[in-house]
């Protein structure tokens, strides 16, 4: 009698634990369907870009069929852009802005941080506040006075006003980023380095940046993406094809008046985006990092 | 006699640090020197392009359209009357709120979806879900302006198939302000989801546990445990995504550039219109001025925020 006792024991406890392991399970599947529905929802405008960018003109203009599929691909708009000068010019304005950008801001910013982070100096503390204000200003409260000051400088319509003024947008964030890192390294390592000698250059080179090596890239990347996608700075002070970069020169050469060449205006997208999309592939964790750090790191 | 002893004892002590402290001090002195000598840099980068183009910008908006004069407040008068600036003030707010809104909804609900499936396959989901974050956002808005196209375009296509007529979607005031809504919550969704994924992972376990001893169901779970727990970091993301939204460019100066009968406008593109396309830089100031009070009230609260949070840390 025991023995069936435990045995209904046993069969209810089963049956309790399967309700439960298939509820569990209903939920999974919800969330993996429902996380299913926002991926598609995501990625339709990168598919669409894509299959544009693989459609001739003359597919494009036929308007038959389903927009959404492409009946010959072929890479010639690819291939047009790769051989017109003015795109190049473009994708070497961007690559030169973007390298000279996130080498001053890093700069900038490690020296700052590190400053910040260790050497109390007056105001220091004040200092630090202000350099978060900063990161919230936006650009588009600023570009008109800037406008003018670009002017006087006899920089409008010159990139090298860019790598002047994207520093602005990529400096307060990965100086607020580094701090953050440089925070969480123990004061005994500084103390170590001091009594062996250690200059506070040599200290930073030595110490700091290897092991917040994390936080620079994730500042690194911070400061390429901004750099690289700015649109409202380079639409106002470039002009002439010869100095405009990839997000102004694809909008202002490939659609002249009213005549839009789609097919190879998304190809252009397609290899703009390309540099953010593979630093995005190889480094996501950092990406990551990166974002979430202003909220979890302080 | 233990007193007689002990004061010496401390006399030498006290000189002896105090030979230390000179040291000590010019120590720090010569530190903070150089402390001040590496914030350099960023003091001059933020003084001339951030800090003085902000005060010139008040200059530039008391001034007449030639700049030759000094009219005071006439501008922001001038503006505030003009039937278009009211239309950008309503857009402006219309267009951050409820993207802000639907942008922290939808982040929230992928974020309990993603903390709901394991750990090792978080990665590939969060990478696919990131992808509207990472492309730059002028060039997705040209895609989504070639999708909503109106004669052979993407959903037009869609809507005939099912038989419905084509919808003019950036020909008609009050879709266009939908689209340019839309956009922005496509773009900026991922963000909010990762930060609250963020936050819902550092909610410690034990309080869940507690709760359904306690009995609690999963809707009391999310309002007594989840939600107080990630108070600090919602009110930061949404407070930090309104500046954002509420600066916004790209996406109306793209997409509608300000179209159809001024509907779309918001601050930073009429500003663009006014101050760089018609040459008038004093309106334009004015215009971007507006912006002002919104941004500085937000950065209020996401800096009191934020210093809250890193109290939190420390402690």
């Amino acid at each position: 009698m025991s023995a069936s006792v435990t045995e209904r024991r046993v069969a209810v406890a089963a049956q309790r634990k399967n309700s439960l392991h298939r509820q569990r399970m209903w939920a999974l599947w919800g969330s993996y369907i429902a996380l299913g529905v926002f991926v598609v929802m995501f990625l339709v405008p990168p598919f669409y870009t894509l299959m544009t960018s693989l459609k001739s003109s003359a597919e494009i203009s036929a308007q038959v069929g389903s927009p959404w599929l492409v009946k010959h691909p072929s890479l010639e708009n690819f291939w047009y852009l790769i051989t017109y000068p003015n795109f190049q010019r473009y994708y070497l304005n961007s690559v030169i802005v973007t390298i000279l950008t996130v080498a001053v801001s890093m700069v900038i910013s490690v020296l700052a941080a590190f400053s910040l982070s260790r050497m109390g100096f007056w105001g220091s503390q004040t200092l630090s506040t202000g350099v978060f204000l900063t990161y919230l200003v936006p650009p588009s409260l600023l570009f008109i006075p800037l406008f003018q000051i670009i002017g006087q400088l006899g920089l409008i319509n010159n990139f090298w006003c860019l790598v002047i003024l994207y520093p602005t947008l990529a400096v307060p964030f990965c100086t607020w980023i580094m701090i953050g890192y440089f925070s969480s390294i123990p004061r005994e390592l500084d103390e170590a380095a001091l009594i062996d000698g250690a200059g506070y250059l040599q200290m930073l080179w030595k110490i700091f940046i290897p092991v917040a090596m994390p936080g620079i890239i994730a500042a690194t990347i911070f400061a390429f993406t901004v750099s690289w996608g700015a649109f409202l700075y380079p639409l106002a002070y470039l002009y002439t094809s010869n100095q405009m970069v990839l997000t102004v020169g694809i909008i202002s050469d490939l659609i002249r008046g009213d005549v839009f060449q789609w097919g190879k205006i998304m190809a252009a997208c397609l290899l703009a985006s390309l540099p953010p999309i593979v630093i995005y592939a190889f480094l996501m964790d950092y990406y990551v990092a990166g974002l979430t750090a202003g909220a979890t790191k302080g | 006699m233990a007193d007689g002893t002990s004061v010496p004892i401390g006399g030498l002590a006290s000189a002896k640090s105090a030979g230390r402290k000179t040291a000590m001090q010019k120590f720090a002195q010569r530190r903070s020197t150089t402390g001040f000598l590496l914030c350099l840099p960023l003091i001059l980068l933020v003084a001339c392009f951030v800090v003085y183009p902000a005060f010139y910008a008040i200059y530039l908006s008391m001034l007449n359209k030639k700049m030759t004069a000094f009219v005071g407040l006439g501008n922001f008068q001038f503006l505030l009357k003009r039937h278009t600036f009211q239309l950008v003030i309503f857009q402006s707010c219309l267009f951050a709120i409820t993207a802000v809104v639907l942008k922290a909804l939808l982040g929230f609900t992928l974020a309990h979806l993603m903390h709901n499936i394991p750990g090792k396959n978080q990665k590939i989901w969060r990478g696919l879900l990131l992808v509207p974050w990472v492309i730059p956002l002028a060039l997705s808005t040209l895609t989504w302006w070639w999708m909503f196209d109106p004669s052979y375009s993407a959903f037009n296509w869609v809507l005939n198939q099912f038989g419905f007529a084509n919808v003019p979607w950036l020909g008609v005031g009050w879709i266009a302000r939908f689209c340019t809504i839309a956009v922005n919550v496509w773009y900026g969704t991922p963000f909010f989801m990762i930060m609250y994924l963020a936050a819902l992972k550092s909610v410690p376990e034990q309080l869940y546990e507690a709760s359904a001893i306690d009995g609690a169901n999963a809707v009391q779970k999310l309002f007594f445990v989840t939600l107080p727990m990630m108070r600090n970091i919602i009110s930061i993301t949404v407070l930090f995504s309104l500046i954002t939204t509420f600066a916004d460019f790209d996406i109306v100066r793209i997409l509608t550039a300000g179209g159809p009968q001024d509907m779309t406008h918001v601050f930073a593109t009429y500003a663009f219109q006014v101050g760089i396309q018609s040459g008038d830089i004093p309106l334009g100031a004015a215009d971007s001025l507006f912006m002002f009070p919104i941004l500085a009230f937000a950065a209020f609260f996401v800096l009191r925020g934020v210093t809250k949070r890193t109290k939190e840390i420390a402690a």
